[in-house]
């Protein structure tokens, strides 16, 4: 019966939005049912702008009315909300836990954060920088990854839930830093389609073609002119 | 008996007085090494080799990196008293906080005091609206956990013993006393909470690093600035 499976959760969500993107690969992978709420983040409703008052920015994750915001926040509280819902997120032993982390913040503070730059930033020092800092982190994750299938080791975890979102992104990146992925990070494509075997995954991801017009629209938008 | 905790860190770092300060407040002893960040050491590259920064702290044979991660290991993996709360969604506030301090408030707030001309008044102006919102948050409370010094405490640390440094050094006012004065009083509560008295850095050894190193943080907010 919905009502018994009802677990009051509403996702507050933008199609493209990586962050939103783990999300939904992580509700999916512990088979909680939640109401997704497309936002339209060039006209940010009332519900959002409530929800989110500090950042106004997607995904939120709302739990009876309740507001988490920022994904990896939204990704502990899964896991610590809903212990009953396996498989647990994030593994149990602290130095994994630290490890998970700290990989999960490469992408969003190191991938995310250069990439933005890349298409915002006009050509200059700056943006060399950008460049340079995204090609060292592909090629520490690559590095990271070694010859393991995921970046957790033998089973996905959540470092690779993380992750994963953006490898629809790297091509756009590679094609604004004028880098090779085959050459920076040639084992991530693998890992990338290793982790699109999983259900929760493949319902949840993007044709980089798609991406890499969004970020063209960003450019064109937003960029510094 | 767990190995021994050491961490590499150094004077001038508020990421390093975070973990010093977990570590403090979890009741874990540990062995401080001080890194000249002019000069990187073998054993700082060695540990961190992706982002090549400190703090680390090494527990065994694991080195673990990012201050954040690290406050969260050391609540998980020792015995000691919570550094976060223990209800989900109290944690999920806490850790939102964390991400506000380190994604909103850190660049304006640090390059508020640092920059100079057209380019600092823009970061006074977003920095100020991001401690209107922690002002609220203070408002009669001793600290951001209630009567004790918790994690969203230390993870602000940077408004506490360095706040009062960098005016000093920078010649720089953001934090005004009249308009945030729940803050102001947090940051003394803070600067003599007993519990961190013995890794709370000397304000005198502050100074002293932040003047002489005056020039180079000058340059480094330019170039962040620029980003």
């Amino acid at each position: 019966m919905a009502g018994e499976k009802n677990k009051g959760l509403q996702l507050l969500d933008f199609w493209v939005s990586p962050f939103a993107q783990r999300c939904r690969i992580a509700l999916a992978e512990k088979g909680l049912p939640y109401e997704p709420l497309e936002q339209d983040l060039s006209n940010k409703g009332e519900l959002l702008l409530r929800a989110n008052p500090v950042h106004g920015k997607v995904p939120v994750l709302l739990h009876g009315g309740r507001p988490i915001c920022e994904s990896l926040v939204i990704l502990h509280y899964l896991d610590e909300a809903f212990p009953e819902a396996a498989p647990a997120l994030l593994p149990s032993d602290p130095r994994a836990r630290a490890h998970a982390r700290f990989w999960a913040d490469i992408a969003d503070r190191k991938v995310f954060e250069c990439g933005t730059r890349l298409w915002k930033l006009k050509d200059g020092e700056a943006r060399a920088r950008a460049r340079g800092e995204m090609v060292e982190a592909l090629r520490a994750l690559d590095a990271e990854l070694g010859d393991k299938p995921y970046l957790a080791g033998e089973a996905f975890g959540f470092a690779d839930l993380a992750v994963v979102p953006f490898a629809a992104w790297f091509p756009g990146y590679a094609r604004l830093g004028e880098f090779s992925l085959e050459e920076v990070c040639p084992r991530l494509a693998a890992w990338a389609e290793r982790c699109g075997e999983r259900e929760s995954v493949a319902r949840n991801m993007h044709l980089p073609e798609k991406v890499c017009e969004f970020i063209a629209y960003l450019k064109d938008k937003y960029g510094d002119k | 008996m767990s190995p021994p905790v050491k961490v590499i860190g150094a004077l001038g770092s508020t990421f390093s007085h975070r973990v010093e300060a977990a570590l403090c407040l979890k009741g874990v002893p540990y062995e401080l090494i001080q890194e000249d960040l002019n000069n990187k050491s073998e054993l700082l590259l060695t540990h961190n080799p992706v982002k090549k920064k400190v703090p680390v702290l090494l527990h065994g044979d694991q080195a673990i990196c990012e201050s954040l991660v690290i406050i969260e290991y050391v609540d998980e993996a020792f015995e000691g008293p919570p550094l976060l709360p223990i209800d989900p969604y109290d944690r999920a506030v806490a850790r939102f906080w964390a991400d506000f301090m380190d994604n909103k408030l850190l660049k304006p707030f640090w390059l508020a005091h640092w920059t100079e001309g057209e380019v600092q008044k823009g970061f006074a102006k977003e920095a100020m609206e991001n401690l209107a919102l922690l002002e609220v948050q203070l408002r009669g409370k001793r600290f951001f956990g209630g009567d004790t010094v918790g994690y969203i405490d230390i993870v602000f640390c940077c408004l506490a013993p360095w706040l009062s440094v960098i005016e000093e050094v920078t010649g720089m006012t953001v934090v005004d006393e009249s308009e945030y004065p729940a803050l102001r009083q947090w940051e003394k509560e803070y600067n003599s909470y007993e519990a961190l008295k013995p890794c709370l850095p000397g304000r005198d050894q502050l100074v002293a690093y932040f003047t002489e190193n005056k020039e180079k943080y000058k340059m480094y907010a330019n170039a962040w600035a620029q980003q």
